[in-house]
């Protein structure tokens, strides 16, 4: 598989008033052409810091380390002027609210054709043309009619997908999408979940899909990347992470989910709560709330290594772990 | 003994309209939020209500408990009809009907430590504690709810969304109540910590003889907690049937629909899966479909189905649904896959 995006030892630091949070550190990851990888984890893992990063979208107060090989351009410490040429163009963004990311003083067309005038030279009637076209193929019904609405005449999910056009209209290799349908009812998440699927397998896009919902990520992604306290403590092919889980926190997630087709008496969730990033506990930052850990856990942070068939883990314990051992 | 009666709570006939404003000088427009609601809630059980985002299931909670007042219709708890009551009398009965809200941080006053904000209910509704028994009742619903004694003077905003979601549910507690409406409880929280969320709230409810009713978009959730699930449309009930049922054998189109959507975290089964995509959103309630509210994202609808509104029919186990081609759709041998 052709590869687009190339991470490499990228780490996002915060400054505060006198001191430093780390929010993601050591990370590692690549991407293939039409490939979805899915970015898994709970608040303050990092997993939305680390793609802001890559986009050159943190806070003013956030410093990238590393690189992020897109071919031959690293998009990492690279000047607005000349991120914007990719950006939009070849690596494109859609966030959780929709809402907040359109402007509300604008047309639809108005903002979709924006792009096409920048990055692709189009003049306005060309470019509302094609924006009317996207909206029509990401399934927005009567598209001329939408085109010409403001942002709060649209519902959610008509929202979401506006952004997914925008994002779409230069035809972008990568596609990043941080929580896309979280905010959306269930019967329009299917439908824009499935609108994923036709990206990814018709436009061969690629796509990095970052969420919290495990359902979602079955659904749709063939690798994921599972994140606790700025660090991936596993990464995978998805039936291996799912079927056969080989760090404690992963384990804990699943069990953590409902699921629909299984009712248990009880969910056997991870005990305690996630780590504040100011105050990472020593060693393995999970092994307060592990159930595996032992003496060299709270002294030594295992490194993410090699657990066979392609997969990598970060942590010592190599027993089994059985259902319901999860304490 | 315990002589309550099985039946905690009857609804019956029960309709909410808002007017909204139709812009300036316009005559305003009604939006009917919910009509012809009818169920029962027994004692110890938790019923689920599930819907789409303005289908109405938070209003329904609402107008259960009058803090909306139900434009027409009965809610009789214990017989009583609430909607009568004036809120004098009303009073009297809040300490047996508690709410639990969605987002816990945005419910609790910022300006109030935890000890105070669990003890509020008292002061009210148990004006005869005097101010050690009413320490004393927080201590010990703060440890039912797994809050320690030491954060008695700490304030919300020290506190994570999962531990303010205890402090919401040890104030909803702390009055003894027989019923709790349970109002997206664990939307705003990360999974590990819903599901100890969702754990504590079963504990609770056996520990204290508890009724639930449990409001969620999420039918994950809601199928792991409800014994009974209502499910709602733009405002009226489609279905409502036991857990087991609703799942395994729901009559409805919209329930099937619903029940396919759902993300099912297991990727081979997710693959096998047919979902149910339903077309289009949902309609607006201001000016809803004729005859069946859903066929306009019905995949079995007939022309039949834009004449008559379809009565809520009891079926088989005293099962109810709003469907008239139920018996002719039949149900699909696995509905969670749709297949």
């Amino acid at each position: 598989m052709k590869q687009v995006l190339s991470v490499q030892d990228m780490s996002v630091t915060f400054a505060l008033h006198n001191s430093e949070v780390h929010a993601v550190r050591e990370m590692n990851f690549t991407l293939g052409e039409g490939e979805t990888l899915a970015v898994v984890g709970e608040s303050g893992s990092g997993k939305s810091q680390a793609f802001l990063a890559i986009m050159g979208l943190l806070a003013r107060n956030g410093r990238t380390g590393g690189r992020a090989m897109m071919g031959d351009v690293n998009l990492i410490g690279m000047a607005p002027d000349q991120l914007d040429r990719y950006r939009g163009k070849d690596i494109a963004m859609i966030f959780q609210d929709p809402m907040t990311s359109l402007n509300p003083s604008l047309k639809v067309k108005t903002q979709l054709s924006e792009v096409l005038v920048k990055h692709r030279g189009f003049d306005r009637d060309k470019a509302t043309k094609s924006a009317v076209e996207m909206l029509e193929r990401v399934g927005i019904p009567e598209p001329v009619k939408r085109a010409n609405a403001y942002p709060h005449q649209l519902s959610g999910g008509m929202r979401q997908r506006v952004m997914i056009a925008m994002a779409l209209l230069c035809q972008p290799k990568i596609l990043i999408a941080d929580e896309p349908t979280t905010a959306l009812d269930v019967t329009v998440q299917a439908q824009m979940l499935d609108l994923f699927k036709t990206l990814t397998d018709d436009f061969g896009t690629s796509l990095v899909l970052i969420t919290h919902d495990l359902g979602v990520v079955a659904g749709v992604a063939d690798r994921m990347m599972v994140m606790y306290g700025g660090r991936a403590v596993e990464k995978g092919g998805v039936d291996d992470l799912f079927y056969d889980p080989r760090h404690p926190y992963t384990l804990g997630l699943l069990h953590s989910t409902p699921h629909i087709a299984k009712r248990a008496a009880r969910l056997d969730p991870i005990q305690g709560l996630p780590p504040s990033l100011e105050h990472l506990p020593k060693g393995c930052s999970f092994n307060p709330r592990c159930a595996f850990a032992f003496d060299r856990c709270l002294v030594e942070r295992p490194p993410l290594g090699d657990a066979g068939d392609g997969r990598e883990k970060a942590c010592f314990y190599e027993g089994p772990m059985a259902y319901g051992q999860v304490a | 003994m315990d002589q309550t009666p099985i039946n905690l709570l009857e609804i019956r006939d029960l309709k909410k309209t808002f007017s909204i404003s139709g812009g300036f000088l316009a005559r305003p427009l009604v939006l009917t939020a919910l009509s012809d609601i009818n169920f029962t809630i027994r004692k110890g059980e938790t019923l689920g209500i599930v819907g789409e985002s303005g289908c109405g299931k938070s209003t329904l909670g609402r107008c259960i408990l009058q803090l909306l007042a139900p434009d027409e219709g009965q809610v009789l708890w214990l017989g009583q009809d609430l909607t009568k009551l004036p809120a004098e009398e009303m009073r009297k009965h809040r300490a047996d009907l508690q709410i639990i809200f969605q987002d816990p941080l945005a419910s609790l006053n910022p300006r109030m430590t935890v000890g105070e904000i669990i003890a509020d209910p008292l002061r009210t509704l148990r004006p005869e504690l005097n101010k050690d028994e009413r320490r004393a009742r927080v201590l010990k619903t703060m440890e039912a709810v797994g809050l320690l004694p030491e954060m008695i003077n700490r304030y919300p905003h020290e506190f994570s969304g999962g531990q303010a979601q205890r402090i919401g549910i040890a104030r909803a507690l702390i009055t003894e109540p027989k019923l709790i409406v349970c109002d997206e409880p664990v939307s705003a929280l990360d999974v590990s910590i819903q599901a100890q969320i969702l754990n504590l709230l079963s504990e609770l409810k056996d520990e204290f003889g508890l009724t639930l009713i449990f409001i969620s978009h999420n039918l994950s959730v809601v199928r792991h907690v409800s014994d009974r699930i209502l499910v709602l449309y733009l405002g009226r009930i489609v279905e409502l049937a036991t857990g087991d049922e609703i799942y395994e054998e729901p009559r409805h189109p919209y329930t099937r629909a619903l029940l396919t959507a759902v993300p099912i975290p297991d990727p081979k089964l997710a693959r096998q899966r047919n979902i149910d995509a339903l077309r289009g959103e949902i309609p607006s309630p201001i000016n809803p479909p004729s005859g069946c509210t859903f066929r306009t994202r019905c995949r079995f609808a007939k022309p039949r189905c834009a004449e008559v509104r379809p009565p809520l029919e009891t079926i088989e186990n005293g099962r109810l649904v709003a469907c008239i081609r139920w018996r002719e759709i039949g149900v699909p041998e696995d509905a969670v896959l749709g297949v």
